[in-house]
């Protein structure tokens, strides 16, 4: 079944809603909630329904774009709105339509004021999201990128912790200081090859080499501080923790996947001797990353803060396998970044369901809840396990292709990485034994009750998602085979290119 | 050329002109009850007819060049009157409420756009004073126009004072420029430097006191120091339309001077240009993080402004003062928006201007919370608001004239102000709710909804705003 302007109808259908529930959703505060919440959810289901018809109706054999649109937008400077995915990006659009629906199940009890603009700045979020990941061209991928962040800072400012109004502010102007000089540098590479079309753009733009590095620290600026990298990490731990559950499952889940896919994107094919050039620097800080926040994750006291710190060692692998530039770590990349989606997300909801019941995050509040919440232990474990990269998990998909990717490039980051993983165990695990395992000494914690089945809807497709992941990879990678192959053979060219005047002119 | 196709030229001035006369005429002859209404109602109407001749006026330079009607001065001419308009409907409920309802109110206004009309259609030194002075006067009794209020009086007093010098420091290089090229017209004075002239030392120097008196009258830094006091002191209506009208009028007229008498001798004065925009940039965006009165904080947020649309005129070209009229355009709507929401913000009867006043609009008035926020985010630049297409478009032309330092100075000086406009964000959203504002008029509704709709719909189709300033970029260079 073939729809017309599918990406456009999954990316501005929540936004529809959005106006809906604006609308629609009046009366009685309580009825006015109730409402809201109802119509975000199916919204953002029929939204999720609708984008498996992307992959339904997927090409695994194609390289190029795919449910391509185009509309003028700017004609006369030539920047349209120009649609479409291709196999890197098909996942996260799935990740995000996937995941909204989760977020908005598990901010039903938890959030109760003003639930009505919460649930209209989930599904504007949600639209920015999908936007981002099918946008074509520069400009609309920009806007898309910086629009993310207004709906966020309101999720965390009005709903989120103690410390809301600077984890908010820091939020934003960190992001936004960084994606100003992407926007700089979109401008100058408009300038460079004639067109903001990404399509175009992705085959090549033979921007001179000294434009390059500058370009590519504009784009580094905005990505690294997105995915977040070491040093430029410190506004996701205050982001998580104060944000609400929900706020932080998509931070973690999605808008932390926007800069690596910026890297994936723009950096590698767009500016591939910079990338090339840049790389030591990229591993240096990506095994920093992995090993410096690894042990500060394991000094954490506060849940979420514990893990806002995985995600960015985490990421840190993501990183790896990208600059690596092999098949291996390029598709290890992104499966690790939908199994971080999955899986961080997943943990923070786990946090979530404890602190909805007892109201703090700290570690040493808990124990013991094992005894009193038996499927709330396996979930947590399942979750800390694949966190941990047990084979038979998502996680571990992702960390070995990467490893086997970067192994053959430069083994002694592979050694580096490694430690990594041996790291991430350790922090886990030990979280996992003091909030569940132990005796049950707490008061307050001998009358918890187990998971609602609401609780257990949101958990059940992830729990499913992870072991598919974990067990069946190729579901995932096929579809992506062609597209890095293409990206790859594509960055590989251009350096030979490149090469090549390098010694003609020698 | 004759003096009935001069005539048919400046159709729109002259009826202004007259209109003018016959509103102060129509307030002196009805009862004093409802005299500012019948103005009120009858200025709006005059300007609207006013702005019609201007849409279907011709083009051509009229009275031996003094006056130039082109494709430029018609789309600043619209915009003026637009933000003249608007100001005149935003400012019943106040100068009701605050017991100054004065016809003169309205037919001031007028006049002042009739100042500024004749300023973006100035081809000659002389007509350019003359212009100018005639806005500038009216402006100094709009400011001072609640003369019971002290803080209006010294406003008034202030603007008059410092205008007065700026006037002088424009006078003295205008005579500089005379003495140095034998004329005052702006094609002439063009023509001595065209051919690669060499300009003197005291033509260099007279040059500099122009762009002093004219950074003053934009209120750039160095020369903005009397905003922040005036935008304050004077009356809510006036300073809504002090950030607007005359800005817009005063940009174009500093595009029409540079671009035009001294265009060939950009070289010498882009680099002020750069200097004045990256200083208001910067002080624009950091001075306004200390602010807690709104007005004061929409003053420097404005000198902000004026730098990011100085950077398409400290490019010079067709694509940078594109750029520029983009920006005032759109500059227009968010400040008129956001200034109707100010003049909203009234509680037992009595205007407030603290931000923290603020505290929890989103809970009490969320639809104007919801507007308010659409501005101040278009304000800061971020998408999906108009005012990100303003900065986009400067900042393309000022990456395609390669002045990288502006541009990355103008971005990051971007997100500093995103600062202060998240604060009032975060007031409205994050902070526990104060005790909520009168009810918005219903006219201030309006404004309110029309201008926030602009903003999204400009972001949606962006091609006409863009082609009309293209064209008056064009017109400007063409002649």
């Amino acid at each position: 079944m073939q729809i017309d302007y599918l990406l456009s109808l999954v990316t501005f259908l929540p936004i529809f809603g959005a106006v809906l529930i604006l609308v629609l959703a009046r009366g009685e505060q309580e009825v006015s909630y109730r409402n809201a919440r109802w119509m975000a959810l199916w919204t953002s289901l029929i939204t999720f329904m609708l984008s498996l018809f992307i992959w339904g109706g997927f090409d695994n054999q194609q390289a190029g774009f795919q449910f391509v649109e185009k509309v003028e937008w700017l004609p006369s400077v030539g920047i349209s709105y120009h649609m479409g995915v291709d196999g890197i990006s098909m996942w996260f659009v799935m990740l995000s339509t996937f995941l909204t629906p989760i977020c908005i199940l598990a901010s039903w009890k938890a959030i109760t004021v003003r639930a009505k603009e919460y649930m209209i700045a989930f599904l504007i979020l949600e639209t920015m999201m999908v936007g981002m990941f099918c946008a074509l061209d520069f400009v609309g991928f920009y806007m898309f990128f910086e629009a993310v962040l207004i709906p966020m800072f309101l999720i965390i400012g009005v709903w989120g912790g103690k410390r809301r109004v600077y984890a908010a502010f820091k939020f934003f102007l960190y992001t936004l200081l960084g994606s100003v000089l992407m926007l700089l540098a979109i401008i100058a590479i408009y300038f460079q090859t004639g067109t903001t079309d990404i399509a175009v753009l992705v085959q090549g733009a033979d921007i001179p080499v000294e434009w390059q590095y500058y370009l590519w620290l504009a784009f580094f600026a905005s990505f690294a501080v997105k995915v977040p990298m070491w040093p430029v990490h410190t506004w996701l731990p205050d982001a998580h923790v104060e944000a609400p559950t929900a706020g932080s499952v998509i931070l973690a889940g999605v808008l932390l996947k926007m800069g690596a896919y910026g890297f994936i994107r723009f950096s590698l094919p767009i500016l591939p001797e910079a990338s090339e050039f840049f790389t030591p620097m990229m591993y240096v800080l990506s095994v920093i990353a992995v090993i410096y926040t690894s042990l500060v994750a394991l000094a954490q006291e506060d849940m979420k803060k514990l893990i806002a710190y995985s995600s960015v060692a985490h990421m840190g692998f993501v990183t790896i396998g990208i600059f690596s530039a092999t098949t291996q770590g390029m598709e290890g990349a992104l499966i690790q970044m939908l199994a971080h989606g999955l899986v961080s997300g997943a943990l923070f909801l786990c946090v979530g369901v404890i602190y909805d019941r007892i109201h703090t995050r700290e570690i040493s509040r808990y124990g013991g809840l094992v005894h009193r919440m038996p499927a709330y232990a396996v979930v947590f474990l399942l979750f800390t396990l694949a966190s941990v990269g047990l084979p038979g998990t998502a996680g571990f998909v992702g960390e070995f292709l990467i490893l086997l990717g970067v192994f053959q490039v430069n083994s002694v980051v592979a050694l580096f990485a490694a430690l990594g993983v041996i790291l991430g165990a350790a922090y886990m695990l030990y979280l996992f034994r003091r909030v569940v395992f132990g005796k049950l000494t707490k008061d307050d914690l001998k009358s918890i009750l187990d998971l609602t089945p609401r609780e257990i809807a949101i958990f059940l497709p992830l729990v499913i998602l992870t072991i598919w992941m974990g067990v069946y990879p190729s579901t995932f990678l096929d579809p992506m085979h062609a597209s890095v192959d293409n990206l790859l053979n594509n960055y590989s060219a251009a350096l030979d290119a490149a090469a090549n005047t390098v010694a003609a002119t020698k | 050329m004759t003096f009935s196709q001069d005539l048919a030229l400046v159709y729109p001035e002259a009826f202004l002109a007259v209109a003018a006369m016959g509103l102060l005429m129509l307030g002196v002859f009805s009862p004093a009850a409802s005299a500012l209404n019948r103005v009120a109602i009858a200025s709006v109407v005059v300007i609207g007819i006013t702005a019609v001749l201007v849409i279907t006026g011709g083009s051509g330079a009229a009275f031996d060049g003094l006056f130039l009607s082109d494709g430029f001065s018609r789309f600043a001419k619209v915009l003026i009157l637009l933000a003249t308009a608007l100001a005149i409907v935003m400012s019943m409920g106040y100068l009701r409420a605050n017991k100054i309802e004065r016809f003169e109110f309205p037919v001031l206004i007028v006049i002042a756009a009739l100042g500024m009309m004749m300023m973006v259609s100035a081809n000659d030194l002389m007509s350019l004073y003359l212009g100018l002075e005639l806005q500038s006067l009216s402006l100094y009794v709009l400011a001072a126009f609640n003369r019971d209020s002290i803080r209006s009086s010294e406003a008034g007093l202030k603007y008059f004072v410092l205008g007065a010098l700026a006037s002088g420091m424009l006078l003295y290089g205008a005579s500089l420029v005379y003495g140095y090229t034998g004329t005052t017209e702006f094609a002439v004075i063009a023509d001595r430097f065209s051919g690669g002239n060499e300009a003197g030392v005291g033509m260099i120097v007279g040059i500099v006191f122009v762009i002093c008196g004219l950074a003053f009258k934009v209120s750039a830094v160095p020369f903005h120091m009397w905003t922040p006091d005036v935008y304050e002191g004077a009356p809510t209506p006036v300073t809504a339309l002090f950030a607007v009208a005359p800005k817009i009028a005063a940009i174009a007229l500093f595009l029409r001077v540079m671009t035009g008498p001294f265009g060939d001798l950009a070289a010498q004065w882009q680099d002020i240009i750069v200097f004045i925009s990256i200083a208001s940039m910067a002080l624009g965006a950091v001075a306004a993080i200390a602010q807690d009165d709104i007005k004061r904080l929409m003053a420097y947020s404005s000198i902000g402004h004026i730098g990011y649309a100085l950077i398409g005129l400290a490019v010079g070209n067709e694509v940078g003062i594109r750029g520029t009229l983009f920006y005032m355009a759109i500059y227009l709507f968010m400040n008129v928006g956001a200034f109707a929401c100010i003049l909203s913000m009234r509680r037992d009867g009595r205007e407030v201007t603290k931000i923290s006043e603020l505290a929890g609009l989103s809970k009490n008035n969320p639809m104007m919370a919801a507007v308010f926020a659409l501005f101040m985010f278009s304000m800061a630049g971020i998408p999906p608001a108009a005012g990100f297409l303003g900065k986009f478009f400067v900042f393309m032309a000022a990456v395609e004239a390669e002045l990288y330092t502006l541009a990355v100075i103008g971005v990051v000086s971007s997100v500093v102000g995103a600062f202060y406009y998240l604060r009032i964000i975060k007031i409205m959203y994050f902070d526990d709710a104060a005790e909520p504002f009168e009810r918005t008029e219903p006219v201030m509704k309006l404004v309110l909804i029309g201008t926030g709709l602009f903003t999204l719909l400009v972001f949606v189709f962006p091609q006409p705003l863009l082609s009309s300033a293209q064209a008056a970029a064009s017109a400007l260079f063409a002649g």
